[in-house]
């Protein structure tokens, strides 16, 4: 089992071992701790449920219930919880800590977050249209354009490209080299961009081609 | 300090000397040809420095056989084995650009004079 909720920290960039700069965006991931483990027999799928251990997170603000669910592990107040696959060799326990440590020797990971949300954008914002002039008599700007033919087929094709929410989204960048892995911080460096803006919670797991 | 200057801290240099545009120095690089590592030298007029923290960077600018040569080097890269100022130069201005423009006797820098 290997996975981890963690936040964004930010990005910049470091160098390599032959004088390279390379472009990192720095994780803060973990520790998490185990809440509860899913096995087929009870639950007809094996998983782990993890909880991030963060700063911040006051007693009062988890509800009975959760704080029951909580007691079980031994764990403290959790605003994070998230569920990963079981494929693992080692078995884990209710209430153990799962922290960067697990993530060194993993050359690529896969990194889920929520884009940044861009609210409701036009055509060219959106998907990149090209629109039209700006000047010289141009009537035709930012718009759609057609979008689509006459009486065959008397409809718009399911998935036509049209203005709509844009970001603010699930997203996951795959295959990010890891450059680093901080244990004192716990932190992860990996090459590359990751969704979302500063502080926003991602989960990594071990890279799933790559 | 904030987390993501923690990160960085460590491959920031700090035997790096103090230098500016207009300064003539000498860059001491380190160049791995195979699998051989050589020092080669890259000596000229700064024309201006850019970036901050980590990605701070500076251009040198020489004459080449008559051809005028610029290189930038990223000033914490840990291929610069070590930055030499040979002269002081007394400039006005924080980049030199306008040197492109000049050559021979025009394009010398009078030295800075320090009591």
């Amino acid at each position: 089992m290997k996975g981890l909720i963690g936040q964004k920290v930010g990005m910049t960039r470091i160098f390599d071992e032959s004088g390279n700069h390379v472009p990192v965006t720095v994780l803060r991931a973990g520790p998490c701790v185990v809440l509860q483990v899913r096995d087929e027999e009870r639950d007809g799928y094996s998983a782990v449920q993890l909880g991030y251990i963060e700063d911040g997170v006051r007693p009062e603000s988890v509800n009975k219930p959760m704080a029951g669910h909580l007691a079980k592990a031994g764990a403290p107040a959790v605003r994070m919880i998230r569920e990963f696959p079981m494929g693992g060799e080692d078995e884990p326990q209710l209430g153990d800590r799962v922290t960067v440590e697990s993530f060194e020797g993993v050359d690529k990971v896969d990194v889920t977050g929520t884009t940044k949300g861009r609210g409701f954008q036009g055509v060219m914002k959106r998907h990149g249209f090209k629109g039209g002039g700006a000047a010289h008599g141009s009537m035709f700007h930012r718009a759609p354009g057609s979008v689509g033919q006459a009486s065959w087929p008397s409809r718009t094709f399911k998935g036509k490209r049209l203005p709509g929410q844009m970001g603010n989204k699930r997203d996951t960048q795959q295959a990010l080299r890891v450059v680093k892995v901080d244990l004192e911080r716990h932190l992860i460096l990996v090459k590359g961009s990751v969704p979302g803006a500063p502080n926003s919670y991602v989960t990594i797991r071990p890279a799933v081609r790559g | 300090m904030n987390l993501l200057q923690e990160v960085t801290a460590e491959y920031l240099r700090t035997d790096i000397p103090d230098f500016g545009a207009g300064d003539t120095i000498q860059v001491h690089l380190r160049v791995v040809e195979g699998n051989k590592e050589r020092i080669q030298v890259f000596e000229g007029v700064v024309i201006g420095r850019r970036g901050g923290k980590e990605s701070m960077s500076f251009t040198v600018r020489k004459i080449s056989d008559g051809v005028g040569v610029e290189r930038i080097f990223a000033l914490h890269s840990p291929s610069i084995e070590k930055i030499e100022v040979r002269r002081r130069g007394k400039v006005r201005r924080a980049k030199l650009n306008y040197l492109r423009d000049l050559r021979g006797k025009a394009a010398r820098i009078e030295e800075k004079r320090t009591i």
